[in-house]
């Protein structure tokens, strides 16, 4: 898509320029909530052509994001994104709370001009048989072949505000606290996953995903009695299990971004 | 009322129907009225570990879809007068299972019986929630092995979540843990997972530990419940396991390799 910066009234001294340019960047269109099914997809893609991808600069395009779909996830997206070298760096077509949950995460909101502009280009330049833009001409949409259809959905609860659990989170339960903490008196199994706006606690082994600031909170944090977690989130910073230090499993630690960098710490 | 326990595993080839039979054997051996119903349909296998495979006429999908009733689908165990055998239909699939009809007919059996044993399939699909969607308590089988209880663990959310007792806020199912399958030498050598180990990720109420055993496979082939075997440790171990679901203190057996006394080790080296 272009995007075009309204021409600005150059500064007087020769320190620099502001001038306008148009470029072609690949747009990630969401059709859906399941982050999974879309990392698989977009894993695979990424492992056919990992030059391409490596830097590339890429929007996410939530115009066609169902609006009963659920959050879209964004922090864990960009996570996502950057774990394949990219740089996602700006939404477009989303709504309120997506724009809000978007500059949160500083990324930088295409407004509908830029959109039209975007689209009457893509026409003009004939953008879709780009190969810059194969992701959205082949569309990320989740895989459904894995799962048989009599499956019941992954359990989920939803409430507002902070969310006290003392019973085990078992594999395939989702437990998410929106717009507040979550804690965990409990087992957290392995197949599990925690989301919080805020920060979780979990008082027992953490075998399990946990995911704090969902909402794109970068001062959210995790803490556990036990580390053994399979995937640990901050706003979309993650870090899964294998890049999780030897040392710090089965110990109590804190989880925490500094300068927008995962850190794990014993308490 | 009954009390309606499903045996329940997400993994197949554990040894769910054994357990089924098993128990409600045990069961009815102590006086208790139980039947035990199969939710396997397509896939039936109880009536042959019960032994009453030729006395099927009409079966547990015939009864929901009003084509016979209950007196006529049961089965009466030849061995024991309080127990009865719901059979499944070998020719639908699971799709036949309806929350409407297996609820009249659980409520209906509740009526006349202690005890109501449901045999669940394996997976997660549509006939092992309808297995475990009326229970009061779950017996999860499991062996000691990653895959077997990663999937019962799973089985454990479905069923604190999408049980009846969930959706009404009613008290949770009870949740007992049964290993099935353990081979103390084989977990001595680190080969297997230990109860601990397996404790240690599902924590739940443990209902006994089964020890693997030839007395398994012969009794199934001869459609008699293992139970039944008193001579064997599989079939005691069972028996312990119906003790401690009445409320029994019993302690766990089979934990440990046997010591082999002189003379064994003389003639058997």
């Amino acid at each position: 898509m272009a995007v075009n910066f309204p021409n600005n009234v150059a500064d007087g001294s020769k320190g620099f320029e502001l001038k306008a340019a148009s470029f072609t960047l690949p747009i990630i269109r969401l059709l859906d909530s399941d982050i999974e099914a879309v990392a698989a997809r977009l894993g695979a893609k990424v492992e056919k052509a990992p030059d391409f991808f490596r830097n590339t600069p890429v929007v996410i395009d939530l115009s066609d994001f169902p609006s009963g779909a659920g959050p879209v996830g964004l922090p864990l997206l960009v996570g996502l994104l950057r774990g394949y070298g990219m740089i996602p760096f700006g939404v477009r077509g989303g709504n309120q709370e997506q724009n809000a949950a978007a500059e949160a995460l500083e990324l930088a909101i295409l407004r509908d001009s830029y959109v039209r502009a975007g689209k009457s280009a893509a026409n003009a330049n004939s953008l879709e048989s780009d190969a810059g833009t194969e992701l959205e001409a082949e569309q990320l949409q989740p895989r459904s072949s894995g799962v048989s259809k009599g499956e019941p959905p992954p359990t989920r609860r939803v409430s507002t505000g902070s969310m006290v659990v003392a019973r085990p989170v078992r594999s395939g339960q989702r437990v998410y606290a929106s717009g507040g903490d979550l804690s965990i008196i409990a087992a957290v199994s392995s197949g599990a996953e925690l989301m919080a706006d805020g920060n979780i606690h979990v008082y027992g082994p953490l075998r399990g995903r946990a995911l704090a600031g969902m909402n794109g909170n970068l001062d959210a944090r995790i803490f556990c009695q036990d580390l053994q977690a399979e995937l640990v989130s901050i706003a979309g910073h993650y870090r899964v299990s294998e890049n999780i230090p030897a040392e710090m499993r089965g110990f109590p630690v804190q989880i925490f971004l500094d300068q927008k960098i995962l850190r794990i710490e014993k308490l | 009322m009954a009390r309606i326990i499903v045996i329940t595993s997400g993994k197949g080839g554990v040894g769910k129907t054994t357990t089924a039979a098993a128990l409600a054997m045990g069961l009815a051996q102590r006086g208790k009225r139980t039947v035990v119903i199969d939710f396997d349909v397509g896939l039936r296998n109880l009536d042959l570990i019960m032994g009453c495979e030729r006395r099927v006429v009409y079966d547990f999908v015939n009864v929901i879809n009003q084509e016979a009733n209950l007196n006529q689908a049961l089965i009466r165990d030849k061995r024991c007068d309080h127990l009865y055998v719901l059979p499944a239909s070998q020719t639908r699939d699971k799709d036949a299972l309806t929350k409407e009809g297996v609820g009249r007919i659980l409520e209906e059996l509740s009526q006349i019986y202690d005890f109501i044993v449901c045999d669940s399939p394996a997976g997660i699909e549509h006939g092992a929630t309808m297995a475990m969607y009326f229970a009061d308590d779950a017996v999860v089988v499991t062996n000691p092995e990653v895959s077997s209880v990663r999937d019962s663990d799973r089985m454990l959310g479905i069923l604190s979540s999408k049980s009846r007792r969930a959706e009404t806020n009613d008290e949770p199912i009870r949740e007992f843990l049964l290993l099935t399958r353990y081979d103390p030498a084989r977990v001595e050598s680190g080969e297997m997972l230990s109860v601990e180990d397996v404790q240690e990720i599902l924590s739940l109420n443990l209902l006994g530990i089964i020890p693997e055993s030839k007395a398994v496979l012969t009794a199934s082939n001869s459609g008699s419940p293992v139970i039944l075997d008193r001579e064997s440790d599989a079939g005691q171990a069972y028996g312990d396991m119906v003790a401690r679901y009445l409320g029994e203190e019993v302690p766990h057996r089979f934990l440990h390799t046997e010591k082999k006394g002189f003379l064994s080790r003389l003639f058997r080296g």
